[in-house]
């Protein structure tokens, strides 16, 4: 039995019937066709997956696509704006944030609600707050460094 | 003209992060082909078990399903092989899917190939499989019991090999005049590499030109290739391309040919269609090759003064159930060899038992075997420096290597590049402030605080390695590299390297090679990898190779270009080519810069040979193989300083340093990248990962079990280089994929015994150290 669903991705509507256990990381990858969302593990741990769900940090793999009907989702491919890289993305790269890329996409929607929620973020908060995410290529110091990077810019454009 | 400035040595933004932090990377998983199919295994929930009856009957009638195979089906294929052979090396059979028995938790007996991802889960756990259950063994220690079940038929009592190094009548001289003699057992637990990306394979077989293309997640797609087609398959290998395109993370676990993709790859060509599969996180901790699993006693022997005068290793290292592609070398010449360290040992020897359990093959993982060394050999003479009481800084300085710059013969079998082992040292005792940090840790002594203080002098050998030297010690491959450039006519480069980057920045830091060989900006370089249908045979990334081997391959193939630049230019000018130099992106004759050609235009010349030396070939393109003379070795002196939680027994870092020299280096920024990322490898291993098995089960089997190191577990680290060049290649660089991982664990462990010290802690055997563990030996510490 396939479900009707509906949702907003990136500012595009979507709609498509689905097995109600579809999970709506494999809904994004699969259905949508957007690859950037990644799936590092399958009990909730790595946080690959992470996108904006109604401008909250969410892990994909943890709701069934079936229960995201009528909301609206941001995900790494949309973060960009005209072309240019968000903050946080451009502090990715300039304090060079990654290596193999993979955790990169969840990594960055992470720290996209952190700075929402702590605008300043002590080096403490930052690693507090990404304990959600799993790298093992940088051993977080460059990505720590990233967000702080962002951190000031974004604080300096308002 | 204006001069090109230099990039090579300077921290380069990478090239290749936009398409990684808009999203638009392409791991294997992202690549999608019309009418492809998905595959799920059956594995074994055994550790040890004789396969009776197969029935996929069931399994069929589901709906969606397209084809199941067992092993039986898979007539006129081979066992994956071992490239690493040993004398007498006992190498049982290890079939794609098992067919008389599994051997451990997760061996796949049947594939399951349906229109859905959840088709083929839902049928494979349809298939019936009738188990006799055998009894397991997966401690490396008790698998040559007496008793222990016979997991092969080849191989009595479980021994894979016995092997041995060093000067054992030496030795026993040695141990027999020492003043004082220090003996530890040592456990290097299991660990899984867990990149963050699962393994995963799309094949796909034309069926109008049968050819078969292979994406899979691997660090050198060429041996994927060869070991497949040659030895697994049996198929020509010019009909088969395998793509590693963007791979994240791997640390060595995606070296090996494994059952997966080559099932997969034989299945396509049975039913036509694309298959499809990638692993779960469960599966790539039953499935993905573990390392380390070492348990060793280990005996160093001291003269009055505190001086090295012996050393005596025996370690049983654990094999699993099957020989994976590399594994033997590992604990052998890739750990052993590494055992004089930066010290002068005058006699060393080295018994090594490898043994066969009901467990998950162990192959390389990030620093394979020298880690284990490593490890051994900073715990041991921190132990010398207790049992004889001497500060473990004073006791490094006293036994170190003095300063070479071309050559040291080790007790075993290696010769050492280039070393200034106390240098390193010294600049690291400088950024810590080493009298202060003792005289703080006294007074936090006094105050009843466990703060304690490791070092860690390593070596390593990378730059993997001279073809000759490893064919004479067992390997089954050459290791040389391969670098083609290819001009074209409007002067854009492309390079295609044997190197595969899975995170380490290749794209930036060859064609930072480039751009300064040839004084071009680096825009106009492209580099090409981990295609076989584009470059030519190379032997991948692993072993901190790239730099220094790829990079002297591409090296060699872009002096070529310039020679033969020249030739043309010369033509041009009017000149001898022997008049002709190559600078800032020009070729001019000798002492006159107004004669001169660009770049572009020879190449153009190159295409467009109206006006060209008689006898020369058209065409500006170069290809070139670069087999090394002999490893690198790079080395460097970590510390780490530790509290713990008397409480709780809880560790954490309050500071990590480390000084490392990898000889020249050619991005600063991803040197250190990697170096901290092998930190966190390393601490990983010291304070929370480990591989548990319980009777053949995996009971650390996914990540909520299995504890990666997280962002609030781990400080900022304080890194520092010296830089001694080798002179093994011409770039002078050694390689730094590996150091921290090698270095970082013994660190740790000597910060926490020596935050333990006051309790009269003077050894720990087993990682890692959970606040559990280390609670348990305070208290029974106290006792």
């Amino acid at each position: 039995m396939k479900l009707p669903v509906k949702m907003t991705i990136n500012g595009q509507s979507y709609s498509h019937e689905v097995e109600p256990r579809l999970l709506l990381v494999h809904y994004i990858r699969e259905l949508v066709g957007l690859t950037g969302t990644h799936v590092g593990c399958d009990t909730s741990q790595c946080g690959a997956c992470t996108i904006l769900m109604d401008g909250k940090a969410v892990k994909a793999c943890n709701f069934f696509a079936v229960q995201c009907d009528g909301v609206k989702i941001t995900t790494i491919e949309g973060l960009a704006k005209n072309g240019d890289l968000h903050p946080i993305q451009q502090g990715f790269w300039e304090k060079h944030g990654l290596q193999c890329g993979f955790c990169t996409p969840g990594m960055i929607m992470a720290a996209h609600q952190m700075l929402e929620r702590y605008p300043k973020p002590s080096e403490e908060q930052i690693r507090h707050q990404l304990e959600g995410n799993l790298c093992r290529c940088t051993g977080y110091h460059n990505i720590v460094k990233a967000i702080q990077w962002a951190a000031e810019q974004m604080a300096g454009k308002k | 003209m204006a001069t090109v400035e230099r990039v090579l040595g300077k921290s380069i933004k990478r090239r290749e992060d936009p398409r990684f932090i808009t999203g638009r990377g392409t791991y294997v998983d992202d690549v999608k082909l019309p009418g492809t199919t998905w595959a799920a295994f059956v594995r074994s929930p055994h550790a040890h078990a004789r396969i009776k009856k197969i029935d996929t009957a069931a399994a069929l009638k589901h709906p969606g399903v397209v084809a199941i195979f067992t092993g039986k089906d898979m007539t006129g294929v081979n066992s994956l092989p071992c490239g690493w052979l040993l004398p007498e090396l006992k190498v049982p059979p290890h079939m794609p899917l098992a067919s008389d028995a599994a051997r451990c938790v997760g061996d796949p007996v049947a594939i399951v190939i349906a229109e859905s991802h959840d088709a083929a889960e839902d049928a494979a756990e349809k298939v019936k499989v009738t188990w006799e259950v055998l009894p397991a063994v997966s401690a490396t220690d008790k698998a040559t019991a007496k008793g222990s079940t016979q997991i092969h038929e080849v191989a009595p009592s479980n021994t894979a090999f016995t092997w041995q190094i060093g000067d054992a009548a030496a030795v026993e001289t040695a141990f027999r005049g020492a003043a004082r003699v220090v003996k530890k057992k040592i456990v290097n637990q299991r660990l899984v590499a867990n990149p963050m990306e699962p393994r995963a394979c799309l094949a796909s077989y034309d069926r109008a030109t049968g050819d078969l293309t292979l994406w899979v997640t691997s660090q050198n797609p060429h041996v994927h290739r060869l070991l497949m087609c040659a030895f697994v398959l049996g198929i020509p290998e010019h009909k088969v391309r395998v793509i590693a395109p963007d791979v994240g993370g791997a640390f060595g676990s995606k070296i090996f040919l494994y059952n997966e993709e080559t099932i997969c790859s034989w299945a396509t060509k049975q039913i036509k269609r694309p298959v499809r599969w990638t692993s779960s996180r469960r599966e790539a901790f039953l499935t993905d090759a573990h390392g380390r699993d070492h348990v060793t006693e280990a005996e160093m022997a001291f003269d009055a003064q505190g001086k090295i005068v012996g050393l005596r290793v025996k370690t049983i290292a654990n094999m699993g159930a099957y020989l994976s592609t590399f594994a033997p070398a590992v604990p052998t010449y890739l750990y052993a060899t590494l055992l004089n360290g930066v010290y002068t040992i005058p006699a060393i020897h080295a018994h090594v038992t490898g043994v066969f359990t009901n467990t998950t093959p162990v192959d390389a993982y990030r620093g394979a075997g020298r880690p284990e060394a490593a490890y051994l050999l900073e715990r041991m003479i921190d132990a010398g420096a207790a049992a004889l009481k001497l500060d473990p800084a004073d006791i490094r300085k006293k036994n170190f290597i003095p300063k070479f710059e071309n050559g040291f013969q080790t007790q075993v079998a290696l010769n050492y590049d280039s070393g200034n082992y106390a240098a390193a040292f010294d600049k690291l005792l400088g950024m810590l402030d080493y009298k202060k940090f003792r005289s703080e840790q006294q007074a936090a002594r006094k105050q009843g605080r466990l703060l304690g203080l490791g070092f860690s002098t390593y070596i390593e050998a990378c730059s993997i390695a001279p073809s000759k030297v490893v064919g004479s010690l067992g390997a089954q491959a050459g290791l040389y590299e391969s670098g083609k450039v290819r001009v074209h006519p409007t002067g854009g480069i492309t390079v295609y390297t044997g190197s595969h980057s899975h995170g380490q920045g290749h794209e930036t830091t060859f064609s930072q090679l480039v751009a300064d060989e040839l004084g071009v900006p680096m825009e106009s370089v492209e580099i090409v990898h981990g295609d076989t249908g584009a470059i030519p045979f190379g032997m991948g990334t692993y072993g901190s190779r790239s730099g220094s081997v790829g990079g002297t391959a591409l090296l060699m193939s872009l002096q070529k270009i310039k020679e033969k630049g020249k030739k043309i230019a010369a033509h041009l000018l009017e000149a001898s080519p022997s008049d002709i130099e190559y600078t800032n992106g020009q070729f001019q004759v000798k002492g006159f810069p107004g004669k001169a050609v660009p770049f572009g235009q020879v190449a153009l010349t190159a295409y467009v040979p109206h006006n060209y030396p008689a006898g020369l070939e058209p065409g500006l393109e170069e290809t070139s193989f670069y087999d090394p003379s002999n490893f690198c070795f790079p080395f460097g002196a970590h510390a780490c300083v530790v509290e713990i939680d008397r409480d709780t027994g809880q560790v954490k870092i309050v500071r990590y340093l480390a000084v490392d020299d990898v000889g020249n280096v050619m991005n600063p920024m991803i040197v250190d990248g990697m170096v901290h990322g092998g930190i966190a490898q390393g601490v990983g291993q010291a304070l929370c990962e480990g591989a548990v098995y319980d009777d053949g089960q995996l009971v650390t089997g996914s990540m909520m079990d299995y504890a990666l190191p997280k962002a609030d577990m781990l400080p900022m680290y304080d890194t520092d280089r010296t830089v001694t060049p080798t002179l093994v290649n011409p770039l002078g660089v050694k390689g730094a994929g590996e150091t921290g991982t090698i270095a970082a664990t013994p660190a740790v462990m000597n910060a926490v015994v020596d935050a333990l010290a006051p309790l009269g802690v003077d050894h720990i055997e087993t990682m890692p150290l959970t606040a559990g563990r280390v609670w348990t030996i305070m208290q029974s510490a106290k006792r």
